[in-house]
């Protein structure tokens, strides 16, 4: 009795996981485990210079324009070369937000924080690529306008 | 020592005793070309990049540094060699930066930046040496390929087309202004005009 149970139940998991790999689920690698994929072929990072409509109020902007070989470390930041305080009427680039020169208790500083010096942890290049997955993000628009209808 | 000047003068401005005027005359011209011919060729080998890597102070600090820029790997293929950008290609300038280059030599000798971290030390001294002379001559290594004349704005981005079509067309910027550390890293900035 107890043997015919665990058998059972055997069953049912390999059945589910074949039904899983049948349907693909959870996977973007298109190609079967045991073979190379060819990698997809590089794109260009978008250089347009157009700001970007944001998802969401605290979204970082995304950075239209290239950045290839712009040093950010210790010695230099070639971001803040154009998008610091100082330097904006020479480059007529958008400065930093006034909260990257505040320090985390709120406290304004004469240059920025080092909190906010790496820009590329939040902010990044766009490339004009087909997404793997579906995206089902829903702007706060249109989720507030559904709403009132 | 004085005696020894004007033997040594005597000898030299007597006629010769035993050799022809032909053979002075010709001698001395094949003896010239075969010298001036050596001369350029040594000179050009001090100009290869197997020359200017040949030491691990240039190999394994701005030579690496070096290969992953565009001017080192792109996709046409063209390479900027280190004596492109820093040696003039004009004869006369050539020469008087072979011979600043002598205190390279001693500085070679006796280990002044032998170390990575003596490099390092001394990094914003001599890139700011190469700032100062690339200002003062207009930034001529750049322009030696990159020629204004023949920029297309149309090609380049906004951001870059507004910035050449002003204050490099009115001679007010020039190209080190903006476009330093493109094929090497940068030392600390701080200070800096346009980077602070």
């Amino acid at each position: 009795m107890k043997n015919s149970v665990l058998v059972a139940s055997i069953l049912f998991l390999v059945g589910l996981t074949l039904t899983a790999a049948a349907q693909n689920i959870a996977t973007t690698r298109g190609t079967a485990l045991d073979t190379e994929a060819e990698p997809p072929k590089m794109t260009r990072v978008d250089n347009s210079d157009v700001k970007r409509q944001r998802a969401y109020p605290m979204q970082p902007p995304t950075i239209p324009h290239k950045i290839d070989q712009y040093q950010l470390d210790t010695n230099a930041n070639k971001c803040m070369s154009c998008h610091s305080r100082r330097r904006i009427e020479d480059s007529q680039a958008p400065m930093v937000s006034v909260t990257h020169y505040q320090d985390r208790d709120g406290n304004f500083l004469a240059d920025i924080s080092a909190r906010r010096y790496f820009c590329n942890q939040c902010h990044v290049v766009q490339k004009q690529n087909e997404p793997l997955l579906d995206n089902e993000f829903v702007d706060i628009d249109e989720l507030l306008r559904a709403d009132r209808k | 020592m004085i005696d020894l000047i004007k033997r040594y003068w005597r000898t030299v401005s007597s006629p010769s005793k035993y050799f022809s005027l032909g053979f002075l005359t010709i001698g001395g011209f094949v003896m010239g070309v075969v010298f001036w011919g050596a001369f350029n060729t040594a000179l050009e080998f001090t100009n290869t990049e197997t020359f200017c890597t040949g030491c691990h102070e240039m190999r394994h600090n701005v030579y690496e540094e070096l290969q992953s820029t565009i001017h080192f790997s792109n996709r046409s293929g063209v390479r900027a060699k280190c004596s492109d950008c820093h040696v003039p290609h004009n004869w006369t300038d050539k020469m008087a930066r072979k011979m600043q280059a002598s205190k390279e030599v001693w500085g070679k000798i006796f280990g002044t930046i032998n170390t990575r971290e003596k490099f390092l030390a001394k990094r914003r001294e001599l890139a700011e040496r190469e700032w100062t002379r690339l200002k003062a001559n207009d930034s001529l290594e750049c322009r030696n390929c990159h020629d204004f004349e023949y920029m297309d704005f149309t090609w380049q981005s906004t951001r870059a087309s507004d910035q050449h079509s002003t204050a490099l067309a009115s001679g007010e910027k020039t190209c080190i202004d903006c476009h330093k550390g493109i094929a090497h890293e940068l030392p600390n900035m701080s200070g800096v005009e346009g980077w602070d």
